[in-house]
């Protein structure tokens, strides 16, 4: 091998771990690089990240993950329950809940409360969706409605982890770290993997950053934050008072000077160096344009019901998709405004009201563009809440919630497992999350149980050690 | 030849740009595969094949998960057979000396599904050929086990000799070079003095090398210049600063709790005892002793409990609805996941649910291992209660302070003729002004309760309210008067027996909070200039009372049960000599019957209407006698009162304000976590698949690890936290001297001799000098666990002193450096890439230790926190300009610069940063106001200390950012960049401007905005140098 292809070849290799100091234990890469050798043997099917060829074809390219953080009450929104009216300021019936995990609840009487909310049948396959979803009602036909999800953390902040990276011990990767991981990026203006978020209608549980961190994988697999106020990224204005063309020019020269350096050493990074800063730069101009709306049609904006800019969810939608068409993999909003501890009849619609539009707005949106069918868009909290009253509200439930998906794979019309009469337990098909990560992997062309990297001594994945479940009855 | 290359790498970095979120670690694995399993072929030809380092890692990786140590798990149960027991896998599955009769072998090369190990389902990869061929090799050599490697008892090895390379020769380099020549690679040559210099200034303070530094080592011709300068190095403040960066990492340092509304909580006195430790070599054992147990120690000193800190650096929750028990049992398992990491390099987090997978620990090895930390006190969920601890040199600066405090007030009450007779003529004028004020007191021919309380005018016309007592209330008075130039009103509020505290407020406690007192004349409101009273209280100012806005009010507990009086003099005075009618209107909607019991209005024309206020009540009434009239008591008040107040006791005062403030400071600093035993520790059982509901599992003592020793009781009756540090750190324990030397040559190397600093069992690496790493351990134990001992001996090494600068063939050779054939290379870490461009600049404060700091942050930034919500307010003064970790370490939102160059959460113990080369760092250098400012100022100093031409000013800029001086092709880059931004400023001077006021630090006025802005842009350039923050 001559000088310069052994140059080349190290450039490719190491563009992420620097000399001498690796980064993640390089024997952390050593199962996945025999998974995707013995991958090779099956299939052909290209990606950009490591999972390449992809372990079987995939259905979806992109997962839009529309967070409905602080834990939306399923009593008032998907699982529709008559006999919790009739038991309304009964007791609880003691069998379901001793020894139960209980949070804001604990030593307090546990009496039933019937739903708060008025619910009806919708679209053609007449799923049951009650009155605080008028638009999202009319999309009835595109959602799966799953009413049997179960988690295994009660409070928000260590249940968020969970849904988000598998594990409650802080430290792992978040899903769309995982995805990006494993595909690689489309474009290459922007990360492939952004995080929006937006408040309003309930109490604003926090959100932490290890929500969409990397974990144990390199950190340019960490989601972005993206704000509709101030920078959009952090850091990708340019000084005030420096002209675009001065701050190319000082990009430029740091370029040139860095290549000058390559010239007479040996240090590959330079050279990833150098390709990071002409991808600022471009970011410095992506960015900007994607956040500004004023291409999108007086339709589509009516569609969403926002004019953008003001950090609304409905605003964030409309970015989802403008994101979602530059390729990015994995893009996760955030609405902190679902815990109702109190006041859940008005306190569901209000939150609803915020969400509702832009929600069916995005599924309509992207279905009007053909892009429907290769992405995976996901509704869902953390966990459900109550059939028990707290007050005029319920507490944090995790045996049995609601969530949604649509597009990408994914079975429209249909509603998939439930509840038992009191909506406490799901009594079929239930539906862990990790079944939810596995058969989202699925849908991106990965088998959750090949895509691991060894970290303290385990092939850690996102579906973690126990079971988990590639729910094939939801897929088209 | 170079043009070629130049252009090769352009046109390979475009690739990559093209490919940059894509991952590129394939190359790296092979490496690492080929690394590991060519050298035991080649490197130890005529010996055996070594089953701790070339066998055990693939048994652990492709068979231990079901022919493990785990007996518990379903595939355990299925098949019975183990690998990791020699007696068990020669019974069943390997014929020793008999690889072609061995079942393992059969099963590891068949094909048929069914009988393929490992097995399809299992994922897991199977043999290469290489590893087939050693495993064979291992087989027919007779298939001995050892013990794992990490596990074998601390031997020193032999000191090989093998001639002497240079002078510097030492037990490091004969190792390293044995090795080098077994498998017939040449080293590469030691570094240049420039490089060398920058390496150890970088390695062992964190900081660049000033060029008068460089220069001095550079000519110095002294045999011993790279020892002495080793020595130097080692000895700065900032050694143990270095240190702590990475120390705060594997402990998980942080200012705040981590868990959901991610408060703050007070650890900074264990920062800077790990930042002293380290700079006063504190031996290594003892560090592990008085963090582990501090507080156990015998007489235990105040900076051994704050080492005791450690324990509570855990995450922890304030989250409503969080089950206390759940807590209790998440806090344990964090303690028991991290201190093994920490100290034992063992990953036992893995025990919680199940007995270990790949290493000889269990389940009931995890909780007995707790139950070391169940004597902990601690909030299971809510806040954190802190102790008052002062340290040792929190101490002496206190008792420092305590003596200036003392010393200034003696000087204040000093006999001094000087101040005396000042006294006397403020007095005299003071009088003056007190008797040109008479008050004409209001009678009320209407007085209102908007509530119903009942108003009654006294026979001294002040008012008494009584009956109803309402939460809230507003009063209104109506006075029918002939008034003429009236200056102010005078609201007194008087105590009275009929109040609660005797008032003179109806509260409980006999405050009041009085939120306006509106005056209108007629109907015309009359504008308010001044408002001074007696007393206010904290949070509630007089000047609340004339703000509009009355939801701000006066208040004044504590000092009840008395009078006082507010006056609220006007803008102008008021009153033509007619009757008039006057309303005034007192809101007082605070709540909790916060309402005024007794009060009195009154009027004055004085133009001098505050004069009663210019002085406290008290000394007003004494300054109303006579001077004989005065008892000697009531002198010395006015005495101390008037050197309490007067100009020419403002330094005096000062001393003593600034010196209490600091004291008020320490004592905030002093509230710490610390170590704190319970009589009765918690009960700690084995839970079930991990599971904190389940109350059935058997109630376990502390202990450690059965497979690695036992504790004796020797008569107590229960083992203690200091048990198990004195286990740690005895010198039969295989680990500890190991897991931290090997940490140590990763700070100076780049790499540890054991890649995996964090999983010393089987599913770490072995290291790639295994009598290296023991050797090294064993003089870290021998030195009496002496850091700086081992940081000198690797530091003075041929090893650590070679070039980092590869060539091709050693490139291809050994691209993993195993070998050790030449330095490391790699980016500064996060805090270091801050604390060098702001030290190139000038503007880095070198001050060691104290409360932590906040640099610009993006506004919004913590947006997503709450309970409460968050605002980052950034230091001002030299605050600002403080080194990278002592920056407030956020858990949730680590600050964003730190963050994007890898600095972790620090939720868990990090050992080893992920070093990643990303857009969102150079949008931080390129766009962050710290490294803006900072290439400000280092164009000030190019402009001002530079030189006249712009090359000698590029040339000091490359002196100072990078230790050396620029090439001619360089020059040409930058010059170029100046003389055409300064063309653009000179025609855009608000640009300049604008550019100029980023950062609290002003530009300069004597230097030409463009000009100083163009310079400005050159050395934006520098900062963003790969070169400059790489250490090389």
């Amino acid at each position: 091998m001559n000088h310069l292809q052994h140059l080349e070849n190290l450039v490719n290799r190491r563009t992420f771990l620097s000399r001498g100091g690796v980064g993640v234990g390089a024997a952390a890469f050593t199962a996945m690089l025999g998974n995707t050798t013995a991958a090779q043997a099956e299939q052909s099917q290209d990606s950009l990240g490591v999972v390449s060829p992809l372990h079987h074809a995939p259905k979806a390219k992109r997962v839009i993950y529309l967070c409905q953080a602080g834990g939306p009450s399923h009593l008032e929104t998907f699982d529709y329950k008559p006999k919790l009216t009739e038991m309304s300021g009964k007791p609880m019936p003691e069998s379901f809940t001793k020894g139960q995990p209980i949070a804001q609840l604990q030593n307090k009487a546990l009496n039933c409360l019937g739903p708060q909310r008025t619910f009806k049948q919708y679209g053609e396959s007449g799923q049951w969706i009650s009155d605080v979803f008028p638009h999202m009602s009319k999309i009835a036909d595109d959602m799966c409605i799953i009413n049997s999800a179960t988690t295994d953390q009660i409070n928000h902040d260590p249940a968020h982890t969970l849904i988000n990276t598998g594990s409650q011990i802080s430290g792992r990767p978040s899903m769309g770290s995982w995805i990006t991981y494993g595909l690689g990026q489309e474009g290459n203006n922007l990360p492939g993997f952004v995080v929006l978020t937006s408040v309003g209608g309930g109490q604003n549980q926090p959100i932490a950053a290890r929500q969409w961190h990397s974990g144990f994988l390199p950190s340019r697999f960490q989601g972005v934050p993206f704000h509709s106020s101030g920078d959009p990224v952090l850091y990708v204005k340019r000084p005030s008072g420096v002209s675009i063309e001065q701050q190319a020019d000082v990009i430029n020269a740091i370029g040139d000077l860095n290549k000058l350096r390559a010239g007479i050493s040996h240090d590959p990074e330079i050279a990833t160096r150098i390709a990071q800063y002409e991808l600022a730069a471009r970011m410095q101009a992506s960015v900007p344009e994607l956040m500004n709306l004023s291409d999108e049609s007086k339709a589509t904006l009516d569609l969403y019901g926002t004019d953008g800019g003001d950090g609304s969810f409905a605003s964030n939608c409309l970015l989802a998709r403008r994101l979602a068409e530059r390729g990015v993999r994995f893009i996760h909003l955030y609405h902190r405004g679902w815990d109702h501890h109190g006041g859940v009849k008005s306190g569901v619609a209000n939150t609803a009201k915020l969400v509702d539009q832009g929600t069916a707005a995005l599924i309509t949106d992207l279905k009007q563009r053909d892009m429907l069918d290769d992405t995976l868009v996901i509704w869902g909290g953390e966990f459900g809440r109550t059939p028990m009253a707290q007050g005029d509200g319920r507490d944090h439930h995790i045996k049995g919630f609601s969530m949604w998906m649509a597009g990408g794979g994914i079975k429209g019309g249909m509603t998939y497992g439930a509840t038992d009469e009191f909506g406490y337990n799901a009594v079929e098909n239930p539906f862990h999350i990790r079944d939810l990560h596995a058969t989202m992997l699925h849908l991106l062309g990965i088998d959750h149980e090949r895509l691991s990297v060894r970290f303290q001594g385990l092939d850690a994945r996102l579906t973690g050690v126990e079971p988990a479940h590639v729910v094939k009855d939801l897929l088209t | 030849m170079r043009s070629i290359k130049l252009a090769k790498i352009l046109k390979l970095s475009r690739r990559i740009a093209s490919s940059q979120w894509r991952g590129v670690f394939l190359g790296v694995c092979l490496t690492v595969c080929t690394v590991a399993s060519a050298r035991q072929v080649s490197a130890d030809e005529p010996q055996n094949v070594d089953f701790s380092i070339a066998i055990k890692p693939l048994l652990s990786d492709r068979c231990f998960h079901c022919h493990g140590p785990d007996r518990n798990s379903e595939d355990a149960k299925e098949n019975g057979l183990r690998l990791d027991i020699r007696n068990e896998a020669i019974q069943r599955a390997i014929e020793p000396g008999d690889s072609a009769n061995s079942e393992i072998l059969r099963r590891i090369m068949s094909d048929d599904p069914d009988e393929m190990m490992p097995p399809p389902r299992s994922t897991k990869p199977r043999l290469t050929k290489e590893q087939v061929a050693i495993f064979k090799r291992w087989i027919d050599e007779g298939a001995e086990y050892s013990e794992h490697w990490s596990f074998i008892p601390l031997k020193r090895p032999e000191y090989p000799e093998v001639g002497k390379a240079s002078p510097q020769m030492n037990a490091v380099d004969t190792f390293v070079n044995r090795r080098l020549k077994a498998e017939g690679v040449e080293p590469l040559a030691e570094a240049d003095r420039r490089t060398l210099i920058r390496r150890l200034s970088f390695d062992l303070t964190g900081l660049p090398p000033t060029p008068g530094e460089v220069d001095a080592f550079i000519t110095d011709n002294d045999p011993h210049a790279y020892e002495k300068l080793v020595d130097r190095l080692l000895g700065t403040q900032h050694f143990g600063e270095r240190l702590a960066v990475y120390w705060l990492d594997v402990v998980r340092y942080a200012d705040t709790n981590g868990y959901h509304g991610d408060n703050n909580r007070h650890h900074v006195p264990y920062r800077d005892y790990v930042i002293e430790a380290f700079n006063g070599n504190i031996r290594f054992d003892q560090f592990v002793r008085e963090q582990l147990a501090g507080d156990l120690l015998p007489d235990a000193t105040n900076d051994q409990k704050i080492a005791s800190g450690f324990n509570r650096l855990n995450q922890t929750t304030r989250e409503g609805g969080a089950q206390p028990k759940e807590y209790t049992a998440i806090y344990a398992a964090d303690r028991v996941r991290n201190t093994s990491e920490i100290f034992l390099g063992l990953s036992m987090g893995c025990c919680q649910c199940h007995d270990h997978k790949y290493d000889p620990l269990t389940q009931r090895d995890f909780y007995s291992f707790a139950a070391f930390f169940a004597d902990l006190q601690e909030t299971p969920v809510g806040i954190q209660a802190p102790v008052s601890l002062l340290s040792s040199s929190q101490k002496r600066r206190d008792d420092e302070l305590n003596k200036m405090i003392a010393e200034a007030q003696q000087a204040l009450a000093a006999p001094s003729v000087e101040i005396d007779q000042a006294q006397l003529q403020w007095e005299a004028s003071l009088v003056e002004s007190l008797t040109d004020t008479t008050w004409t007191v209001l009678r009320p021919t209407e007085s209102k309760s908007r509530e119903g309380a009942l108003l009654t005018v006294q026979p001294d016309d002040s008012i008494l309210a009584s009956g109803e007592n309402p939460e809230k209330d507003s009063y209104t008075l109506k006075i029918n008067a002939e008034i003429k130039d009236v200056t102010a009103l005078r609201l007194e509020v008087l105590p009275h027996g009929s109040l609660k505290a005797r008032g003179p407020g109806r509260a409980e406690k006999g405050n009041f909070v009085l939120g306006a007192c509106q005056l209108s004349v007629g109907d015309k409101p009359v504008a308010f200039q001044r408002a001074t009273a007696t007393y206010s209280q904290d949070q509630f100012p007089i000047e609340n009372l004339i703000d509009d806005n009355s939801t701000t009010a006066w208040a004044i507990y504590p000092r009840i049960g008395t009078s006082h009086s507010a006056i609220i003099s006007f803008t102008k005075p008021i009153g033509d000599g007619t009757m008039q009618t006057i309303t005034i209107t007192m809101p007082q909607d605070f709540g909790h019957h916060h309402t005024i019991g007794r009060f009195r209005l009154a009027f004055t024309t004085s133009k001098d209407a505050h004069a009663e206020h210019a002085v406290p009540q008290d000394i007003a009434e004494i300054l109303a006698m006579t001077a004989e009239e005065r008892s000697q008591a009531q002198q010395d008040q006015v005495r101390k009162y008037f050197r309490a107040t007067a100009p020419s006791t403002a330094a005096l005062r000062k001393r003593i304000d600034d010196a209490t403030r600091e004291k008020k400071v320490l004592a905030q600093q002093a509230q710490v976590l610390i170590s704190q035993s319970m009589k009765e520790p918690r009960v700690v059982r084995i839970l079930g698949r991990g599971n904190w509901q389940d109350d059935t599992g058997e109630i376990v003592q502390p202990a450690v690890p059965v497979s690695l020793g036992s504790i004796p009781l020797d008569g107590q009756q229960r083992l203690t936290r200091l048990d198990m540090a004195n286990w740690l750190v005895s010198p039969s324990n295989p680990l500890t001297a190991r897991v931290m030397v090997n940490r140590l040559w990763k700070l100076m190397l780049g790499r540890g001799l054991a890649n995996n600093l964090g999983d010393f069992g089987a599913q770490g690496q072995p290291p790639t000098h295994p009598e290296l790493l023991d050797w090294l351990a064993d003089e870290f134990i021998e030195s009496g666990w002496d850091i700086k001992h081992m940081m000198k001996l690797i530091a003075i090494s041929d090893v650590y002193r070679r070039s980092s600068e590869a060539t091709p063939s050693l490139l291809q050779r050994d691209p993993d450096n195993g070998l050790l054939a030449q330095q490391g290379r790699w980016r500064l870490d996060a805090e270091f890439v801050r604390d060098n461009a702001l030290k190139i600049s000038g503007l880095l404060s070198l001050r060691i230790g104290g409360s932590s700091v906040r640099p610009y942050q993006p506004a919004g930034y913590l947006a997503n926190l709450n309970f409460p919500t968050r605002t980052w307010m950034q230091d001002a003064g030299e605050s600002q300009y403080r080194r990278g970790l002592y920056t407030f370490w956020q858990r949730t939102f680590l600050h964003p610069s730190l963050a994007a160059f890898d600095a972790p959460s620090r939720e868990e113990c990090t050992v080893q940063r992920s070093v990643s080369n990303t857009p969102l760092q150079a949008l931080v250098l390129l766009n962050d106001p710290t490294f803006v400012e900072a290439a400000r100022e280092l164009a000030r100093r190019m402009i001002t200390e530079g030189g006249n031409t712009d090359v000698d000013r590029l040339n000091f800029s490359f002196r100072e950012a990078l230790s050396r001086e620029p090439t001619s092709d360089e020059l040409l880059v930058l010059t170029s960049l100046v003389k055409k931004h300064r063309e653009e400023f000179n025609a855009n001077s608000a640009g300049a401007s604008q550019f100029g006021k980023i950062g609290l630090r002003p530009a300069p006025l004597t230097i030409d905005a463009a000009e100083l802005a163009a310079w400005t842009s050159a050395a934006r350039a520098i900062l963003n140098l790969h070169e400059c923050i790489t250490r090389e």
